[in-house]
């Protein structure tokens, strides 16, 4: 095997990786979140959709979707191996195991809430990436980005559901984000705490503002 | 004499590693809550050996917390429900009268279970030889001082160097991973002048062996820092990362 192949294979090299495509995933978060936003500014979706255009169109940008779904995929496969190699770790469980005395449940729960991400991510693709890239919809202009948002967002269990999920989507970045550093090898007296702040703000601010898009839409308070 | 309490223990019972073991109920009478955890298995022990059963199976050494021999998984954490004691640090004070108390090994398939309680340590020790050590060519001794350490790196790499190997963190972490155990040997010897010649090619044989010894992977829950005896920071791991992907992206060197 390569050097590259046997670093990235040994211990330290699997939990690497799934820091680096992590922070690359929080940094796609922030984009994405950015540009929905737009719709509060409440202007029929005319800034959205011209944001939604230059996602769409930009030749930069849609090469990097393609590097996000390789990074997401790389994400969970790695995530898989791991897990897989934890759980052969501990062939025999502890009949008693009181994991709360020393760690927060979050913590403990990256695969049960990553898959519940996974799971809200295909259901949240079909509604919108598959509308806007795999169709002429939008691009014909029979529909905007934005009347798409609005369309889905009338039934109650989506925004439910879409609520629920970014309630995942927090407490995995709860860990995730401080974690990632720590895995980098980043942790220090000076700023290891000021790290730590701003996973905690991020993973508050960002999931909120999404849970927040399909009630206002659902509400009518964006029209 | 009053204060004494009845307990009813459940102890991982396994004859040896070939075949499946299984939790025993013990009641035990009278027992003092001056007495430490393992006194109290002592008690129970000398209950069996007059019965004409088998004693359990523990590990044990120094008795005075150093040595890191104890183990014990006692009602679901490491060392039981104190923090920063080792299992004969323990005392029954720290339960009730009528408590019911379970007692299980270490689980780790990198530590199997060698007979009732103990388990087989010895991957931590071919970590070790792996790399845990400074090779020092004999001859006189030097001048005192001749190598100077800043305080704080001094007190760092001792901090590091507390760790007595007991296994704790390996044993609580929910992926069996021995990543703080191998940080603390990494780091202790990472932070002083004597470490340094073989400080990266340390690094990369020691986690070469952990891997092969079939440990879990860190997930930065934190819980072997909270459960560790000697209060080893994972920062020690953080280090070990930084120099180990330091080596793997600067260091020519051939390791493994």
């Amino acid at each position: 095997m390569s050097n590259l192949g046997k670093t990235l294979s040994s211990s330290l090299g699997k939990k690497l990786v799934m820091g680096i495509t992590g922070l690359f995933l929080v940094s796609f978060l922030l984009v994405h979140c950015a540009v929905n936003a737009l719709i509060f500014l409440n202007d029929g979706g005319e800034s959205f959709n011209r944001g939604a255009e230059f996602m769409g169109t930009n030749p930069l940008i849609r090469l990097m979707e393609i590097v996000l779904f390789a990074g997401i995929i790389w994400h969970i496969v790695q995530a898989l191996v791991l897990t897989m190699q934890n759980k052969k770790a501990r062939s025999v469980q502890y009949a008693a195991y009181t994991g709360n005395a020393n760690s927060k449940w979050y913590a403990r729960s990256m695969g049960l809430l990553g898959t519940l991400i996974l799971m809200f991510l295909i259901i949240h693709l079909k509604h919108f990436w598959v509308v806007s890239r795999m169709t002429d919809e939008i691009t014909s202009g029979r529909e905007t980005l934005f009347g798409e948002m609005k369309e889905v967002f009338e039934s109650p269990v989506v925004v439910f559901l879409y609520v629920l999920s970014m309630f995942s989507l927090a407490y995995h970045l709860l860990h995730g984000f401080q974690s990632a550093f720590q895995t980098l090898g980043f942790n220090h007296k000076k700023y290891t705490p000021t790290i730590q702040k701003i996973g905690v703000i991020f993973s508050i601010v960002i999931p909120t503002l999404f849970a927040l898009m399909p009630i206002a839409i659902y509400l009518g308070i964006i029209q | 004499m009053s204060g004494n309490m009845n307990l009813t223990l459940k102890i991982w019972r396994q004859k040896n590693g070939n075949v499946q073991g299984e939790l025993v109920t013990y009641p035990v009478k009278n027992i003092s809550p001056d007495m430490s955890f393992l006194e109290m298995f002592d008690v129970l022990n000398e209950q069996l050996i007059s019965e004409g059963k088998e004693p359990i199976a523990f590990d044990h050494d120094c008795r005075e917390g150093i040595c890191g021999m104890c183990s014990m998984f006692i009602n679901g954490r490491a060392h039981g429900p104190k923090e920063g004691v080792t299992t004969c640090q323990l005392h029954m004070r720290s339960f009730k009268d009528g408590d019911t108390i379970v007692v299980e090994p270490w689980r780790a398939t990198a530590f199997p279970v060698v007979k009732d309680l103990v388990v087989d340590r010895s991957a931590f020790d071919r970590v070790i030889a792996a790399g845990g050590f400074i090779s020092a060519n004999t001859g006189n001794s030097q001048d005192a001082n001749a190598l100077p350490i800043s305080k704080f790196n001094a007190d760092t790499a001792f901090d590091a160097a507390a760790c007595i190997g007991c296994g704790a963190c390996v044993a609580t972490c929910k992926n069996a991973s021995a990543m703080l155990f191998v940080s603390a040997k990494v780091s202790q010897l990472a932070l002083l002048p004597q470490g340094q010649p073989e400080r990266y090619r340390r690094v990369q044989s020691m986690v070469a062996q952990m891997d092969s010894e079939g440990f879990g992977n860190c997930t930065n829950t934190g819980a072997c820092e909270a459960e560790c005896p000697k209060g080893i920071s994972i920062s020690n791991i953080a280090r070990m990362n930084r120099d180990y992907f330091a080596a793997k992206i600067c260091k020519e060197e051939e390791v493994n």
